[in-house]
């Protein structure tokens, strides 16, 4: 245990140095940084200089390694347009992200697993039929349309959620800004996450059904019934625990896609997020930022699959996490 | 009465639009404590005639006609519910290959005792007594030890020695072995047959034994059944069958036993295959491998005819057995 937690932990640090590093190698494809900062009016002479002061005339490679030499003590520089250390700004919107993100997948884990469950023990069921076709439907349509959708009706015509921002947020232990907790904050919430939801649900109906599908058929189900266990039984101890081991493992994989999702979501809902702060940080060319959020997500993205893993172990007696620590 | 019997029993499998039979006209009866087999090559409806007696033909397939009696009670109308009390309290199964047939991420102990509790009232403490008792009279070391752990912990023996302690856990009358050693090793097999049979003697539980081990069959069953091509084609005592076979098909598959040819000489073999669902030919449907084919075997599907102890259903029994009713009325005249 000990051993595989040392080993994703070398492992993360890994994945950070080639995202750091891929991030500041296409830093100058973005756009000038000092253009982006200052009117106009500014002479040349003192675009040069803050040129000179930001180390931006220095090569890549050296200024990559001023980056590390600082990234080493938690330093992973100063945005640009924020004057502030990227880290802080960064964790003021982590929050945001992480309710939103932590809606969408008790939405998509709440709804797709019945709906998987029942599509794949009663395939001829008129709702099953309809939750098939419905995540196909799904697989094809683009979220901004969804959201732009759900904006549509539930805000303009029915006036019953609002479409945009985080609404009233509490702030916990001086740490967190949560909207968890007034309701005007819930309210905020439903659209956005719904909407990430969306985007995650079609896959994971379609891959609980083909899984218990699958698992339905094997010998030991059928000895199950001529045991004569009663079905519920059979259903969601004997079926269920099998069908959920590639489904937790696509779980963590999705958390990459996940990520993507929440960009465009919270940049249609105007949600102030890690997202919304990366697409404005990409516009504004804040190098430090856009270099310190794909950090970040780097590390969100081991973390999540290191928990995928442990939960996989747990779940899956034949695995020895000590031994397949990769 | 008999403990089971199984009349005219029609066993069909939706396929493409088409409806295609699997099991016709089976009958049979097996009494309490009696042993049974039933022989034939792969594809002969073996079986699905093991799964339909719980009632467990997976789809397509379906009970298309016939009755399963178990003693008085009809199995093939009965409630899920009901069923699920017939299955594994007065029926139970063993399967074919152990590796699959234990839930990979169940512990063996969950998997005995949920099988008792599912059909008695009793706590889990009574119920992992009893699991652990009868994990003992399977002859399994340390059960203490095997009940907290998981299949894969467990060799393919060991695993099929966990299955008969399930099976045997509520005592039933009934024990339905599809082909129970065939995945094992070979002095596993005879280990395991000896348990079944002295299971089966101990307890005077009937067993079906779906098996194409014809060695294995002499062993442990009473009586056998021959099946080709989704019916009974004979059916005696055991004995009778191995050192007197009528029917051209029984005494093929015994020809093709190893001990039947000398060393270094080619094994025999009947000539070509099982023919799948969708190609059962007319008449009697072993007559196109048949070295005795007639006419009339191509046409017409013979009925069963008394041969000494066994049932046949052959013509060319049939005409032998007339032929000598012929011979004993003119020698009588």
């Amino acid at each position: 245990m000990l051993v595989f937690l040392l080993r994703r932990l070398v492992q993360a640090i890994f994945v950070m140095i080639i995202i750091s590093a891929i991030s500041f190698a296409i830093q100058n494809k973005l756009g000038d940084p000092v253009q982006q900062h200052m009117s106009m009016t500014v002479s040349p002479t003192e675009r040069a200089q803050l040129r000179q002061e930001l180390g931006l005339n220095d090569s890549i490679v050296v200024q990559y390694w001023r980056f590390a030499k600082k990234a080493i003590h938690g330093d992973l520089g100063t945005s640009y347009y924020y004057k502030e250390p990227v880290l802080d700004v960064i964790f003021k919107k982590l929050p945001a992200t992480v309710e939103l993100a932590f809606c969408a997948i008790i939405i998509v884990i709440g709804i797709a697993t019945p709906c998987g469950i029942l599509a794949a023990i009663k395939p001829r069921n008129i709702v099953s039929r309809l939750v098939v076709a419905l995540s196909t439907m799904g697989l094809s349509i683009p979220i901004f349309i969804v959201a732009i959708f759900l904006v549509y009706v539930f805000s303009i015509k029915l006036h019953l959620a609002p479409s945009f921002g985080r609404g009233q947020t509490t702030n916990v232990f001086g740490l967190w800004d949560s909207g968890l907790f007034s309701k005007d904050g819930l309210r905020h919430l439903i659209l956005p996450s719904i909407t990430l939801a969306f985007a995650l649900m079609p896959i994971f109906v379609r891959l609980i059904r083909a899984e218990m599908m699958e698992v339905l058929q094997s010998d030991y189900i059928r000895f199950a019934w001529s045991k004569g266990l009663p079905t519920r039984r059979i259903y969601f101890i004997h079926a269920l625990k099998n069908t959920m081991l590639p489904v937790i493992t696509v779980g963590g994989i999705q958390a990459g896609t996940l990520v993507a999702y929440t960009i465009l979501t919270e940049s249609i809902f105007q949600w102030p997020g890690m997202g919304f702060l990366f697409m404005d940080a990409v516009s504004r060319v804040d190098t430090p930022l856009i270099a310190a959020y794909l950090i970040v997500v780097g590390g969100i993205f081991v973390i999540t699959n290191t928990f995928v893993d442990l939960i996989y172990g747990l779940v899956n007696p034949t695995v020895k996490l000590a031994n397949h620590g990769l | 009465m008999n403990l089971l019997s199984v009349s005219n029993l029609h066993v069909n499998f939706h396929l493409k639009g088409q409806d295609l039979a699997a099991l016709i006209d089976v009958s049979f009866t097996l009494n309490r404590g009696e042993r049974i087999a039933i022989v034939g090559e792969s594809g002969a409806g073996k079986s699905i005639l093991g799964f339909s007696i719980v009632n467990l033909v997976d789809k397509p397939g379906y009970i298309k006609s016939g009755s399963i009696k178990l003693q008085n009670k009809e199995i093939t109308t009965m409630s899920l519910p009901q069923l699920q009390e017939v299955r594994g309290k007065r029926i139970a199964m063993i399967f074919q290959d152990p590796m699959m047939t234990l839930n990979p991420v169940l512990t063996i102990g969950v998997q005995l005792v949920e099988a008792i509790r599912s059909h008695t009232r009793i706590s889990f403490k009574d119920a992992k007594n009893i699991a652990i008792e009868k994990l003992h009279s399977v002859q399994i070391a340390s059960p203490e030890k095997r009940f907290n752990q998981y299949p894969h912990e467990l060799s393919g023996g060991m695993r099929q020695r966990v299955i008969i302690a399930t099976v045997l856990l509520l005592n039933p009358d009934i024990i339905i072995a599809d082909e129970p050693t065939t995945a094992l090793d070979v002095t596993i097999q005879a280990e395991i047959i000896q348990l079944l049979l002295d299971i089966c003697r101990n307890n005077s539980m009937a067993l079906l034994l779906i098996s194409h081990d014809l060695g294995v069959v002499s062993r442990v069953a009473e009586r056998t059944i021959v099946m080709y091509a989704g019916r009974v084609v004979e059916e005696g005592p055991t004995l009778e069958i191995i050192n007197d076979p009528q029917h051209p098909y029984t005494q093929g598959l015994l020809n093709a036993l190893p001990q039947m040819a000398l060393p270094g000489q080619r094994l025999n073999q009947i000539q070509g295959s099982m023919p799948p669902l969708n190609e059962r030919p007319s008449g009697c449907a072993f007559h196109p491998r048949c070295p005795y084919a007639t006419d009339q075997c191509r046409q017409q599907q013979p009925s069963f005819i008394h041969s000494g102890v066994s049932t046949v259903a052959c013509f060319m029994v049939e005409d032998m057995i007339n032929d000598a009713h012929l011979d004993d009325d003119e020698e009588s005249r």
